[in-house]
């Protein structure tokens, strides 16, 4: 058994207006210059520790959760579960 | 005499609110309900009032839909129990999938509060049974997380076979799609809305230029439950 840090990244899907990226966007970071940045979505981070065998079980796992507690929601959220590095 | 369940969660904190319209203005019988103490056949109608539950934290509703009680909200659609979400209500009701759709950060990133009009579209259901197609309800919004979203496709195959309560032109507080204020199941059994009933059933709450559009609601339920809804 070993310790893995998963991380949960949940954002508005594509199509979903995102107001707050939109304001990040558009009133700091075009307006300070930086026009390579075409477009900022703004999300929500968990970071869960898990104790499993294997690191694809801690996956596997934290997956089943955000799917079954819908910490995540399918109609309006993506949602990218992986090892923190 | 027909009995309504008021649910409490953690954070709820309208519960008084509707409470008081239930018994004072309508004339029903009605109890504040512990979330952890709510069973559901005891109950002629269920309302899950507005407030924080939780602290809307991941998101609003989304921990209280995970509870035994809004679990036992399923037994009770199935059965034809009245159930009506308010606010934070509506939040939880649509979380646990008794409503289509969801409701995301208001466009304008900070929570509102004032009062707007809204229109009654194929009122259906013990929760509109005194309203007309048509007939424009005026109450206030409180909320932060009120922006209804729902994909086209829903829209058209759900929403437009459904009571549906939108905000009249001008008065979307939140930019919700289609103006969608409120949303009922097909037979309007299940109800749940954004803006506040309870705080509009009273004259005396009502600044000027607007009228008590919530009071057709409880009064709806009172006439459906003592006609034996």
């Amino acid at each position: 058994m070993s310790t893995h840090l998963v991380e949960v990244i949940i954002t508005s899907k594509a199509g979903v207006r995102d107001p707050e990226g939109e304001t990040i966007h558009k009133h700091l970071i075009l307006k300070k210059g930086y026009s390579a940045i075409t477009s900022v979505r703004t999300g929500k981070y968990l970071l869960m520790t898990v104790n499993t065998n294997s690191a694809e079980e801690a996956l596997k796992i934290v997956k089943e959760a955000c799917e079954k507690l819908r910490i995540y929601n399918p109609i309006v959220h993506d949602i990218e579960v992986r090892l923190r590095a | 005499m027909p009995k309504i369940a008021i649910v409490k969660f953690p954070g709820t904190n309208c519960d008084e609110d509707v409470k008081h319209v239930l018994v004072n203005v309508v004339g029903l019988e009605a109890e504040i309900v512990w979330y952890k103490e709510f069973s559901v056949n005891k109950w002629d109608a269920i309302i899950l009032p507005g407030g924080f539950s939780y602290g809307d934290w991941l998101r609003a509703g989304a921990i209280a839909a995970r509870t035994q009680a809004v679990d036992e909200l399923v037994e009770a659609r199935d059965r034809g129990v009245p159930v009506l979400g308010i606010c934070n209500g509506f939040q939880i009701l649509v979380e646990a999938g008794l409503l289509p759709g969801a409701l995301l950060y208001n466009d304008v990133g900070r929570f509102v509060c004032k009062w707007i009009r809204t229109v009654v579209e194929r009122p259906r259901g013990p929760w509109l049974a005194l309203v007309r197609d048509g007939q424009v309800l005026d109450m206030p919004v409180a909320h932060a997380e009120g922006r209804y979203y729902v994909d086209e496709e829903t829209y058209i195959s759900t929403l437009l076979k459904s009571p549906v309560l939108k905000y009249l032109q001008g008065f979307n507080p939140n930019g919700s799609i289609h103006n969608v204020a409120g949303v009922g199941s097909e037979d309007g059994v299940v109800f749940g809305l954004m803006p506040h009933p309870e705080r509009a059933s009273e004259e005396l709450l009502v600044p000027r230029g607007f009228s008590p559009g919530g009071r057709v609601i409880f009064e709806s339920i009172a006439h459906s439950l003592k006609r034996g809804w």
